[in-house]
């Protein structure tokens, strides 16, 4: 049976559905630990950093004024005009998810239109403190859901692999934004450390992950800020740490080289190598000690480039034809054909930056 | 003889005994059941997205086609009728299209008047002397169809661009065997599967000779579309890639589809773009959907596309009213499925009857701009008809005329309960080397009592067809 290529625009989209799904886990993860964190602990700025995770300062605040857990829950589950906002999410991952029609299941088109209706319907009395934990586990729960869904349905061709890299790239950014964020919110004075308070807190940061009973089959009886910073980032076995993410996006590649011959992907691959090598090489100590913010920020860099890397291989630069197919082609209309390419890889990078194809609709008017 | 002919209890001759049982199962449900159906169906509906698009401003909200669960029956012997009506008209109109752009020998023989069809804004010049493939231009055609008082199948509508609703009929099927299991089971249904099989077997019969295994894709305006659903659908019933304007590139007067791979060849493209969007080089220069180069790849015979450009002057209202002639003229046979009673006020035996019934007819401009200048007779003051009779007198060319028909009407489950409301038939005529007709077809109902509008955009639903066979 002959496989069919992949259109580049499937690859794309897929990798954003993919991306976006997780991002919602992850937000849904990161209110329902915040939301316990205030509630217990009398932590100062506990929802700023929220807004700091995400880097939204700039867009909170040009509409509010206070970063308490009203206006904060309101601007990223319902916020509509906050691209970073569930709701927003969802919108354009069921985008992706219409463009990906003739690729995804019947089920997973079923279930993403579902569960979008219902994030639709929403309001403020859903968010209100008292049905935050449990809106946020039906969150987690319709991604996981979903995740569920497209394990046991989608179709392991090309497009499997892509939506493997959109989602491990995902999770592994959101991770780090995890540990940079609290780590730092959390570790602000030394004779903090160690103390009841931090524990919960840092016992909170693990469940926020979903990783506290893995982290304490780990270290049985050990919590620091360094562990469980190492644990997320380092940790071979852990679903959602750094290293392991990396891990599934390297061999996602890798299978979309081998099991189908393309030659492109090999600069994601390299990037990946050094990345995995900088992880791999030192402790999360000397990490700490070397200065565990810059290098999150890096981390941050790097996997942004990974996903260029990817976009230019698979759907940003059009690979020369065969030249069997296309052995008369002039100079001329490749050079044209080309620069029409340069045009459109400005537009797309324009809003992978920010959103991802389905966000923007100006192709369509 | 009744006013309106029943779809179910009115027959040409004695009653079915499948319709007959049928009906008695449809008896033994009460409303209060029906509707429970109905709800989970159209939930069901909503939940798969099986929806089309209804633009607004800031959003496009998303409907779905409302289900009516009663189906529409056609027994084995009308469902013949009808086939062989459609394969017929679906025949004439290639043969057609074939003449105007190239001989154009119907003009010649002052069968149809030459402005009608070179004056036509859907005629197009560039596609004279263009050989495609199999002489097929109409490879997916939707004839519009209804029945009047005397239960007569009579042709409303020739749909020869790009016609919609055939995911409906398919839908529709998958609905009904899932709500409604119990009222079908053990009758003899023609089945609706086959559809996507036979629109990927005519796009490979019409592809490039010497391609052994042709790449057919489906192209689409893209997910704003309101047919995006159907578009989605057919794709997926073909196994082909749906692919939008900016996924194809033209080089070397060849198509291409960029893949992750690189660029890959296409060979076969059923459009469901309008013409004018296909290709900027030729058609609107500003359009962004279509793809640079692809008709003069298309001309080459590098590429086949479906339907072929300039087919809308054969589904034209004026055009349409000069069917039966082209029929008896291509296939020297007589119509088989005839028009509704038209009427061309261009030639004086037409307007003189035309102004002699005017309160009993309904007026249509043929120009490009329907809609505007349509007078019903029926609802017209004197005044107004004194007004209309000094335009027709002014420029009859631009007139045709047709009795007001009484659509056949169905049962359907409304509020009051199950109530007799008006439905048409749109049947579905895929054409490669030879032309097949789905069984059946979409069934439009006007919910709304009294109703003759089947629009789905007016308050038009759906329901299933069945071919008894």
């Amino acid at each position: 049976m002959r496989t069919q290529a992949l259109l580049s625009r499937y690859a794309e989209s897929t990798v954003w559905l993919a991306r976006y799904m997780e991002r919602i886990e992850n937000l849904a993860r990161i209110l329902d630990v915040t939301e316990s964190f205030t509630r217990t602990s009398l932590v100062e700025n506990g929802w700023r950093s929220v807004i700091q995770i995400n880097a939204d300062e700039e867009r909170y605040y040009s509409t509010r004024t206070e970063a308490d857990v009203r206006g904060v829950t309101e601007f990223y589950v319902l916020d509509r005009d906050n691209p970073n906002s569930i709701a927003s999410i969802i919108d354009v991952a069921r985008e992706n998810a219409r463009t990906l029609r003739p690729l995804i299941s019947t089920e997973m088109w079923t279930h993403i239109n579902v569960f979008h209706n219902w994030v639709r319907r929403l309001n403020s009395n859903d968010i209100r403190s008292s049905q935050l934990s449990a809106l946020c586990a039906r969150l987690k729960q319709e991604c996981q859901t979903h995740y569920g869904i497209t394990e046991g349905t989608f179709y392991r061709d090309q497009g499997w692999y892509f939506y493997s890299i959109g989602k491990f790239l995902e999770r592994g950014d959101q991770t780090t934004r995890l540990v940079d964020i609290k780590y730092h919110t959390l570790l602000p004075r030394e004779a903090g450390v160690g103390s009841q308070v931090d524990i919960s807190q840092w016992s909170a940061v693990l469940r926020s992950a979903a990783a506290y009973h893995a982290y304490r089959r780990v270290m049985p009886s050990s919590l620091s800020p360094a562990s469980v910073a190492g644990f997320l980032l380092l940790n071979n076995a852990f679903p959602r740490s750094l290293v392991l993410t990396l891990r599934q996006v390297y061999w996602a590649v890798g299978q979309l080289r081998t099991d189908y011959g393309l030659r492109r992907g090999g600069a994601a691959l390299e990037r990946m190598d050094e990345l995995r090598a900088a992880l791999t090489d030192q402790t999360i100590e000397q990490i700490i000690l070397r200065g565990l913010h810059e290098f999150l920020d890096w981390v941050q860099v790097q996997l942004r480039l990974i996903q260029n890397d990817i976009a230019d291989a698979f759907w940003t630069i059009e690979p020369p034809l065969h030249a069997s197919e296309f052995g008369t082609q002039t100079l001329g209309t490749m050079t044209q054909s080309l620069g029409t390419m340069t045009q459109s890889l400005g537009t797309m990078r324009q809003t992978m930056e920010t959103a991802g194809p389905a966000s923007s609709r100006q192709s369509q008017n | 003889m009744p006013r309106f002919f029943c779809e179910i209890m009115n027959t040409l001759g004695p009653l079915d005994p499948t319709v007959q049982m049928i009906h008695d199962r449809l008896q033994s449900f009460d409303v209060d059941e029906l509707r429970r159906r109905a709800t989970s169906a159209e939930a069901e509906l909503y939940n798969l997205g099986i929806t089309f698009t209804v633009y607004s401003d800031r959003d496009a909200i998303d409907r779905i086609l409302p289900f009516d669960l009663i189906p529409r029956i056609l027994t084995a012997g009308e469902w013949e009728l009808v086939e062989r009506g459609v394969v017929q008209r679906v025949t004439a109109i290639n043969k057609f299209l074939w003449d105007i752009y190239h001989d154009q020998k119907i003009l010649r023989d002052g069968i149809i008047p030459r402005d009608l069809v070179l004056g036509n804004v859907n005629f197009r010049p560039e596609m004279m002397g263009l050989d495609v493939p199999l002489g097929v231009y109409v490879h997916v055609n939707g004839t519009d169809i209804v029945r009047d008082e005397a239960g007569r199948f009579l042709v409303l509508e020739d749909n020869a661009r790009t016609p919609s609703g055939v995911s409906y009929v398919i839908e529709n099927r998958h609905m009904m065997l899932r709500v409604l299991p119990d009222l079908l089971s053990g009758i003899g249904i023609r089945p609706v599967e086959e559809y996507g099989l036979r629109l990927k077997q005519a796009m490979i019969e019409i592809a490039p000779a010497g391609v052994s295994d042709p790449q057919v894709v489906l192209l689409s305006p893209g997910i704003y579309n309101s047919a995006y659903f159907e578009h989605v659908f057919l794709a997926r019933e073909m196994g082909v890639p749906l692919v939008e304007g900016r996924d194809l590139v033209v080089e070397n007067a060849r198509v291409f589809m960029r893949t992750i791979a690189g660029l890959r060849p296409v060979h076969s493209i059923y459009r469901r773009l309008n013409d004018d969007f296909l290709d900027p080089d030729v058609f609107r220069p500003e359009s962004q959907l279509g793809v640079r180069g692809l008709v003069d790849a298309w001309r080459r015979g590098n590429v086949a596309i479906a339907n072929a450009v300039g087919t809308g002057v054969a589904d034209d209202k004026a055009i349409y009213a000069y069917m039966p002639r082209i029929i008896r003229y291509y296939l020297d046979e007589e119509p088989i499925l005839n028009n509704v009673d038209t009427r061309i006020c261009r030639e004086p035996d037409g307007l003189k009857y035309t102004l002699d019934n005017l309160e009993k007819l309904v007026v249509k401009p043929v120009g490009e701009s329907g809609g505007y200048g349509l007078i019903i007779g029926p609802h017209a003051t004197r005044a107004e008809l004194d007004e209309f009779r000094i335009k027709l007198k002014a420029d009859p060319a631009n007139y045709i005329s047709q009795p007001v028909i009484n659509l056949s009407t169905a049962p359907t489950l409304c509020e009051g309960g199950v109530e007799a409301r008006h439905v048409d038939l749109r049947p579905f005529a895929v054409t490669g080397a030879s032309t097949w007709v789905l069984p059946g077809g979409l069934s439009r109902v006007a919910l709304k009592k009294g109703s003759l509008v089947v629009n789905s955009s007016q308050g038009g639903g759906s329901k299933d067809t069945w071919v008894l066979s």
